[in-house]
This record gives structure tokens, C-alpha cells and sequence, in this order.
């Protein structure tokens, strides 16, 4: 017998949901006055040059919109794909894929030379540029899954469910494929220029999208006091783990069909073997840190915990702004190859590796698009009931039976 | 010598024919010259042709003289080289086996395919119709999608307030720059840029400046007679700054 789901608003009248808000409004307060600071001196006050163009706001702003698109993933799963045990929580998916959005937005926005000809870039467009796409990919995201959240809150219009379901499916893979393609598309540089970027960014978004979910639900169900069931915690760790091994593989896949073809050496010896911070970040940070350890802690006995769980997300999420790092930043610290095999120097350190470290207002402002996502969201669950009233196996796994319950008890 | 009659005739006819049809024919190649009011058009087709055999390892004059020309001034900047904008710059290039060297100036290379441009959200990186590539400073956000996008780091951000701007190349904090090709001077009908103008008062004459299109001209006639190379060609960009010796 399927129970009706129920839904409702978080309280949010505790210290802890107060103080929460109070934190993360000071951080978007800092990443503010950064954005003050460094649009008032100009860009030569942070790590970013004419050569490492863009820095770690983008890092920052990438991996957000990235994982945007990601955290629809479980709402997906719900509607697309008609899994109903994922339906209680494809709410707090559809809106942790716009406030993650806007926090990445905002973060690109503030970090414009020219902020303040936003409305220059809503008017004036060049449509073979895929940014001009991309603002279209962005804004129709919002409308889409707000419309998306329409249905799933409001039973009159509860007959257009799949198909919202189906055109916010079918817009994040644009829009992930857009963002992918702001690198892929770039001919001039050696660690772009490449068509396996738009795939490998969809499924980087799958993974860190839904680590983020994974926290915040984790996070919002255990501080409001709300059970989340053994198995469909089960289900969507090894959901994780799949996509981590996904991001793995791509990350090979790439970095081989580059070693394979010799102009590429350079960039490839630089990333793997000798770029120093960008080396170390892509073994370290990307590999293990967000690849190898977080398998380890899904696939053994260890992720019976669920703390270790929350801790691969953690570590998916570190790993994947260590890859973005690697991808943004390495790729432009490697000098472009004009004059393939020859030394090249110049007042303006042509032929040399680019110097670059990030500023404490590009990680503020970053942090301060990371805190938007959040506030916004720990808003919006206390004035909307995204959040399920419970996740318990019980309520929500439609494969429930009691003997298997306590089966799994007595194993245990 | 005696001219008959009906001669006579038929040479008047002609001289007179060829009285009224010569200003005509002038007028036409008058009316091919551009006042500064009028739109330029694909009549012409400015670009560069460096000789690297005539470039002097160690000579900055067509950068200074970029630099005075624009306006550019690195001593009032509070940044690193790295920040400050490189309009053009000297790049030294060695051939690691067999130890050639030699040095080129690089600069925007005004592409007909420009990846600026496509990339470009606003349409603030835009061709002229004569071939040059320019930033409209006023429709620019600063996204620097451009700087990712060339192959030939030609365009700069500005990183940090100006003063001392010239009137004819304006420029402003937040958004991007590049060679213009001197775009005033080529608009004023000068012939020439600032930094083609200082290498030959150097006596160098490695950068010749002039309309690929006029058949007449020296850069065309040179460029048709001597094996010239772009950087990166095979990126297929039809740059106008073409070079003898790469």
C-alpha cells in the first residue's frame, strides 16, 4: 500500500537555524565587500593577470553552476524515470538546482570587469557565442524547474508533472553541455579544445550535484529532526559512487587521448608530472581526495556509517574544486603554443608557466556564492515545504515489508 | 604628313571622347576614397607584413611607439608585467635544434575568422569590414571570454584606472584592449601605424603596413611574391598580420 507523502515547512525559529543564517549572511556580507574592493582597485588586486584570465571566483562559479544542474539529478530519477522512492525528496532537488544557480551566477556576475552592464549583456547579444547561449541555458533553467516545483506543490496542475519533469531533464543536459563547451569550444589552448568537455563536465555535475543534495538533506532532515531510512540512504550513496567512478573514467579518457597525440605532451606533462601546485592538485585533490577515497568509503563495510557517507560527499565536493581548479587555472597557467616545438620568451613571459594565486577576495567572493546557495535555500525550506516530514523506509520505499525490516535488523 | 578630312574628324572625336571620359574616370577613383563620414567597406583589406630577418633582436621601437601612439603608459600602473596591457610585444623565438634564433613583434593578428568574436556574449569584440578587429569599450562587461579564447594573447584586460587617455583611443578600467591596428591612422588616411612607422625610422623596415586588396600595393605585391607564413595556421583564422621567416 503506497502512503500519501507529506510535506512541511521547517520551523525556523531555533538558535541554530538563526545562527545559521547569521553565518552564512556574514559570508555573502564578505564576498561582497570583496567584490567592492576589487571592482573599485580593478582586477590587478587579485591573482588574476592577462594571463591566468580567469581565477578562482570562476572555480568557484563553474562548480556551482556545474552542480546545479546536478542536484535536479534525484527529481529526475523521480519523475523522468518513475522511481518513486525518490519522489519525497525531487522538492528539495528542483530547488537546490536554482539556489545553486544563482550562487554560481552571482559569483560570474561579481566578477564581470563591468558588473554594472548587466543589462548590456541582456541586450546586446552575439549568438555564435555559447556564453550568449548560456544566458539562455541559465534563465530558461530557473523558469523551467520553478515551474517544475509548481507542479509538484500544486495538485491542480498535477498533470503536467512528467512533462515539467521531462523539460527540466532534458534543459539541464543543455545547460551542463553549454557550460562544458566554454572550454571545449576554446581552440587556442591546449587543455581544451576538446568535445569529451561537455559529457565529462554533465557527469562531473551528476556527482558533485549530488554530493551537495546529499548534504543538505542529510543536514536539513537531521537537524529538524527528521528520519531518513536506511535503504534509500543506501540507494543514493551508491548512486554517488557510481558517478564518481563516472568522473574518473572520463578523467582518463581524456588525459589519454591527449597523451596519445604528441602535441599535447606539454600540457599533459605539465598537469600529471611536473606543474607543482596543479600536479599536486590533480593527484591528491582530484584523484584521491575525490576519486579513490570516496570509492573506498561507498563500496566497503565503512559506508554503513553515515557519517562516512557525508564524509565521501564532503571529499567529492573538495575533489571537484581541486578538478575545476585544475581545469580552469592549470589550463591557462600553460603557456599557449604559438611556435609549436621552439623556446619562446618575451617581456610578456611568453613560453613561461603563468604565476597565479588566488587572492583572499576571489575565495571570499567564491565562499560568498556558496553562502547565496545556501541562505537561499535554508530560507526557502522554512517558507515552502520542500522538505519531507519524513524519509523513513516505512513511509517512502514503495518495496517496503516489514519481515525485510526486520531482517536487516536481526543482521545487523 | 597630311591628315585627311574624315581623319581629322575621327581624332577629334576622340580627343574630345577622351576629354569628357578621363574626369569621369577619375571621379571613380575619387569616389573609391573614404571621407570619415562613411562606413568603411571589404574594398580594402588592411593588414601587416613583418620580416623577421629585418627585426632586431633587443629593439622595442615599435612597442614604445604603440605606447605613446595609445597611450599606454606602464610607469603610472600599480600592477605586474603580467597585468599591464601588451598591445604588442617583442617575442624572442629559438629553434631548440638547430639554435636559430630570432625575434618578431606579436600583436593582434586581426583574423578574418576572429575566435574573439565568436565568443564574445555582446558582440563587443567586432571586424570591421576592412579586416580590422576592435572592441566596442562601451558594449564590453569584462567577461574575458576573448582572452581565453585567442590563440595569440593578444588582448589585455585593464586591470586598474588610467589617466592620460588620447581622444581617438579610449580605454577604461574593466574591460578589454588590443591592437586597433592604429585604427585613427588608417581611418585619417595616414598609411601607415605607429609601429610600422617607428621601425622605419629605425631603419629597420620590418613591418610593412598596407590594403592586401589593392593589387598595387606593396605589402600585396610582396605577400604575392615571397613565402609568408601566419602564426598558427593551422587554426585556419586568415590573419591579416602576416610574417617572412617563421
Amino acid at each position: 500500500m503506497k502512503k500519501a507523502i507529506h510535506f512541511r515547512m521547517i520551523e525556523g525559529n531555533s538558535l541554530g537555524f538563526v545562527a545559521l543564517l547569521a553565518v552564512l549572511g556574514a559570508i555573502i556580507a564578505a564576498g561582497l565587500g570583496a567584490t567592492y574592493y576589487m571592482e573599485h582597485n580593478g582586477h590587478w588586486v587579485t591573482g588574476m593577470t592577462n594571463k591566468v584570465i580567469w581565477g578562482t571566483p570562476h572555480v568557484f562559479a563553474v562548480f556551482l553552476i556545474v552542480a546545479a544542474s546536478g542536484a535536479l539529478n534525484v527529481a529526475s530519477i523521480a519523475s523522468a524515470f518513475n522511481r518513486v522512492a525518490y519522489k519525497p525528496m525531487a522538492r528539495l532537488s528542483a530547488l537546490l538546482a536554482i539556489t545553486l544557480l544563482v550562487g554560481g551566477l552571482a559569483v560570474l556576475v561579481l566578477d564581470l570587469g563591468r558588473p554594472d552592464r548587466l543589462i548590456v549583456a541582456m541586450t546586446y547579444y552575439n549568438f555564435k557565442s555559447i556564453f550568449a547561449w548560456n544566458i539562455y541555458l541559465y534563465t530558461g533553467f530557473m523558469a523551467i524547474v520553478g515551474i517544475y516545483i509548481w507542479v509538484m506543490m500544486d495538485n491542480s496542475v498535477r498533470q503536467f508533472y512528467k512533462a515539467a519533469g521531462i523539460a527540466a531533464f532534458i534543459w539541464r543536459l543543455a545547460l551542463t553541455t553549454g557550460t562544458g563547451s566554454i572550454f571545449g569550444f576554446l581552440v587556442a589552448r591546449q587543455a581544451y579544445d576538446a568535445a569529451i568537455m561537455a559529457p565529462m563536465f554533465i557527469i562531473m555535475s551528476f556527482s558533485f550535484g549530488l554530493a551537495i543534495f546529499l548534504l543538505v538533506l542529510m543536514c536539513s532532515m537531521k537537524w529538524t529532526g527528521r528520519p531518513i531510512g536506511d535503504r534509500i540512504l543506501n540507494r543514493l550513496k551508491n548512486l554517488q559512487g557510481v558517478f564518481v567512478a563516472a568522473v574518473l573514467y572520463f578523467a582518463v579518457a581524456y588525459h589519454l587521448t591527449n597523451l596519445y597525440a604528441t602535441e599535447h605532451h606539454g600540457i599533459e606533462r605539465f598537469i600529471l608530472l611536473d606543474g607543482g601546485i596543479y600536479t599536486q592538485l590533480f593527484w591528491i585533490g582530484q584523484i584521491l581526495i575525490g576519486g579513490i577515497i570516496p570509492l573506498l568509503l561507498l563500496f566497503t563495510p565503512l559506508s554503513r556509517s553515515r557519517g562516512v557517507i557525508a564524509l565521501a560527499a564532503v571529499l567529492v565536493i573538495l575533489g571537484g574544486l581541486a578538478q575545476m581548479y585544475v581545469i580552469i587555472i592549470g589550463g591557462q597557467a600553460y603557456p599557449l603554443v604559438m611556435f609549436p616545438g621552439m623556446e619562446v620568451s618575451s617581456s610578456f613571459l611568453d613560453g613561461a608557466i603563468a604565476e597565479y594565486s588566488p587572492s583572499l577576495p576571489e575565495v571570499l567572493l567564491g565562499l560568498g556564492g556558496v553562502a547565496i546557495a545556501l541562505a537561499a535555500t535554508t530560507f526557502a525550506l522554512k517558507v515552502l515545504p520542500f522538505l519531507p516530514a519524513s524519509l523513513a523506509d516505512a513511509d517512502v520505499d514503495p518495496h517496503y515489508k516489514e519481515e525485510t525490516a526486520e531482517a536487516s535488523a536481526e543482521a545487523a | 604628313m597630311s591628315v585627311s578630312r574624315r581623319d581629322f574628324m575621327a581624332m577629334g572625336a576622340a580627343a574630345t571622347a577622351g576629354a569628357a571620359i578621363a574626369p569621369g574616370i577619375r571621379l571613380i577613383e575619387l569616389a573609391q576614397a573614404k571621407s570619415p563620414e562613411e562606413a568603411v567597406t571589404a574594398a580594402q583589406r588592411w593588414g601587416l607584413l613583418i620580416d623577421t630577418n629585418k627585426c632586431n633582436k633587443g629593439c622595442t621601437s615599435c612597442v614604445d611607439a604603440c605606447h605613446t601612439e595609445n597611450g599606454i603608459d606602464h610607469e603610472q600602473l600599480k600592477g605586474s608585467d603580467a597585468t599591464k596591457p601588451q598591445w604588442i610585444r617583442k617575442v624572442e623565438v629559438k629553434d631548440p635544434n638547430t639554435g636559430y634564433e630570432h625575434s618578431l613583434p606579436v600583436m593582434c593578428q586581426h583574423c578574418q575568422e576572429p575566435p574573439c568574436v565568436d565568443v564574445c556574449p555582446t558582440g563587443a569584440s567586432f571586424k570591421r569590414a576592412d579586416g580590422i578587429v576592435l572592441v566596442d569599450r562601451h558594449i564590453c562587461i569584462g567577461c574575458r571570454y576573448c582572452m581565453m579564447a585567442c590563440p595569440y594573447k593578444a588582448r589585455s584586460f585593464e586591470h586598474e584606472d588610467i589617466t592620460g587617455q588620447k581622444e581617438y583611443a579610449p580605454r577604461g578600467k574593466g574591460t578589454v584592449e588590443s591592437c586597433t591596428m592604429c585604427v585613427h591612422k588608417v581611418d585619417r588616411g595616414d598609411g601607415t601605424t605607429a609601429c610600422a612607422e617607428a621601425c622605419a625610422k629605425e631603419g629597420h623596415n620590418a613591418i610593412l603596413f598596407g590594403d592586401l586588396n589593392d593589387p598595387k600595393s606593396e605589402i600585396a605585391q610582396t605577400v604575392r611574391s615571397k613565402a609568408t607564413r601566419r602564426i598558427r595556421e593551422d587554426l585556419n583564422l586568415d590573419n591579416s598580420v602576416r610574417y617572412i621567416g617563421i
